[in-house]
């Protein structure tokens, strides 16, 4: 297993935000959170990258112990997240974004060929490359989030609400790349509250209500079950 | 025109003098004043520590002359050689009193999560103690130090005559204020402050040390700092234990006047703010330059809310 999250329970002062979660990941895979909002999904995101120290349980990544491994050492060790609102550096150039993700490696070559490949992989973004991140529209701001965590080359490439606040042509789109990424090598772990699509990528996905794992199968097998049907992707 | 309250001869018939006496007086103002703007941008603390920080400098000045035997002009090797020692050691005291404080006061405080307020409270009460504690080492008094540099002209244009020592003050800091601008811009470094200061969570997700470049703002205003403290003994020729206290409240005004958080609005601000005072302090008297200063800002302030240039280090941040 690349990511193991076993047990985790975290709390926000008093209020225990995931009561117990254990999700794995296996090299290579996609695989989707879905819930609604409040589940807890970004939570778990912002615990397995360091930004929210965990009360109890533990996580493993690549086999050794993650759990209180402080965030930038996780980069190193293989794990970058886009986060959830892109987080983009509003003074900083497309460029210069991009750079940041690939700050802490050395190899200036093979960052050369990252840098090509996502311009490959977002052409709009080689456009504007000159441009100020905060000047770009929410759907740029979204590639180039994506697109600079590549940059890091990580193992486990973790992915919040990619399709927020976009179009539902482009919506499709960064779908599509993810897809690509994911064939290209890199294992994803994909927060989503489009549950459709999510399902429809992923090879398998867990659903998450208030702070707990309530069901998990194959993402065909998710997109067929009548609960989540219900509560998830609007069919009657 | 003595006797009028206002003295328009005074300043227009010397404007080029009074413009250079203010550059070189405002040059020190923007030395601290990048202190506080570079610890703002990143954290959003007025670090009030960071006028403590200069005084120290100012008495490790002191203190390496007095250990080094300078009297009053000596030989140019000599000047040469107290003037990097002096550089060298108030730099190095400055840096290591912005780190020392940075480590022992405000991380604590950020991993606790402690609300603003208590940062600025923690800040004065620093700045307190350990001007206070100079006090007691060191005395009450004003402090001399030998005369170094000898004030001499050294040229002229028109009727303005530069001195040396306004000629070293103003190259200083614009040699310093241009090795920060490209430190912070052109950097791998640099572009990590620049990530901290615009979103510090997401530099955390791009493998930036959060802990490391909070305690590099703070050695790079320390730094300057100590510079800072070696022009002002040059220009001053004296020290005391709460020396820091106008002279940071002026720095502070300054990074205000610019644009707090902006590191060529600290520039711009120290700069406009000597002028401004050694403008009024010609036109009335001397009195009148504190007066003279706060009022700039507070005009300022009513129409540019950000400073002048506004906020850069941490533009629009997320």
């Amino acid at each position: 297993m690349l990511l193991e999250i076993d047990n985790l329970t975290l709390r926000y002062g008093r209020i225990e935000a995931l009561h117990g979660i254990s999700i794995t990941v296996a090299e290579g895979e996609i695989v989707a959170l879905i819930g609604a909002n409040g589940a807890g999904k970004t939570t778990t995101m912002r615990a397995v990258s360091g930004l929210r120290p965990v009360a109890t349980g533990s996580i493993k990544f690549a086999g050794e112990d993650i759990t209180n491994l402080r965030a930038d050492l996780r980069v190193i060790r293989g794990i970058c997240q886009s986060p959830e609102g892109r987080g983009i550096f509003p003074g900083m150039t497309v460029l210069e974004n991009l750079d940041m993700g690939a700050y802490t490696r050395r190899d200036t070559s093979a960052i050369a060929s990252d840098l090509d490949r996502v311009f490959g992989l977002f052409p709009r973004l080689a456009e504007r490359r000159k441009q100020a991140g905060g000047t770009l529209s929410g759907g740029e701001q979204q590639m180039l989030a994506v697109g600079r965590a590549l940059m890091a080359r990580p193992k486990l490439l973790l992915l919040d609400e990619p399709s927020m606040g976009l179009a539902p042509m482009v919506i499709q789109q960064i779908f599509e790349i993810i897809t690509e990424i994911n064939q290209q090598g890199t294992t994803i772990l994909l927060v989503e509250q489009n549950a459709q699509q999510a399902l429809s990528r992923a090879h398998r996905a867990y659903v998450l209500e208030t702070g707990k794992i309530v069901q998990e199968g194959t993402g065909q097998d998710l997109l067929t079950d009548s609960r989540v049907r219900d509560a998830y992707l609007g069919v009657a | 025109m003595k006797g009028t309250f206002v003295d328009f001869d005074a300043l227009f018939g010397h404007l080029g003098q009074h413009t250079v006496d203010g550059l070189s007086k405002g040059s020190i103002y923007a030395l601290v004043a990048l202190g506080y703007t570079l610890v703002y941008g990143v954290l959003r603390l007025i670090n009030f520590a960071h006028s403590e920080v200069f005084m120290i400098g100012t008495f490790t000045v002191v203190g390496t002359w007095s250990v080094l035997g300078a009297t009053d002009s000596p030989a140019i090797g000599t000047v040469i050689l107290l003037l990097l020692a002096g550089l060298v050691a108030a730099a190095a005291a400055s840096g290591a009193t912005a780190v020392a404080v940075e480590r022992i006061a405000y991380r604590r405080l950020r991993r606790m999560n402690a609300p603003p307020l208590i940062f600025l409270i923690t800040a004065i009460g620093l700045s307190l103690v350990l001007s206070e504690a100079f006090g007691l080492w060191q005395g009450r008094l004003v402090k001399g130090m030998p005369t170094i540099v000898e004030r001499s002209v050294l040229f002229t244009i028109g009727n303005t005559e530069v001195t040396n020592i306004q000629a070293i003050t103003v190259v200083a800091a614009l040699i310093m204020m241009f090795g920060l601008d490209t430190f912070i811009n052109r950097t791998r470094y640099g572009r990590g402050v620049r990530a901290v200061a615009q979103n510090p969570d997401t530099a955390a997700l791009m493998g930036v040390n959060k802990d490391r470049v909070i305690a590099l703002i703070f050695l790079l205003g320390g730094l300057l700092a100590g510079a800072a403290a070696l022009l002002y003994c040059l220009r001053y020729g004296n020290t005391r234990f709460n020396v820091g206290f106008v002279l940071g409240l002026k720095a502070f005004t300054a990074a205000v006047l610019g644009g707090i958080g902006n590191l060529r609005g600290a520039l711009l601000g120290g700069l406009l703010l000597g002028i401004v005072e050694v403008y009024a302090a010609t036109l009335t008297s001397s009195n009148w330059e504190d007066v003279a200063a706060f009022v700039v800002l507070v005009v300022v302030l009513l129409f540019r809310p950000t400073g002048l240039l506004g906020e850069s280090l941490g533009r629009a941040r997320a």
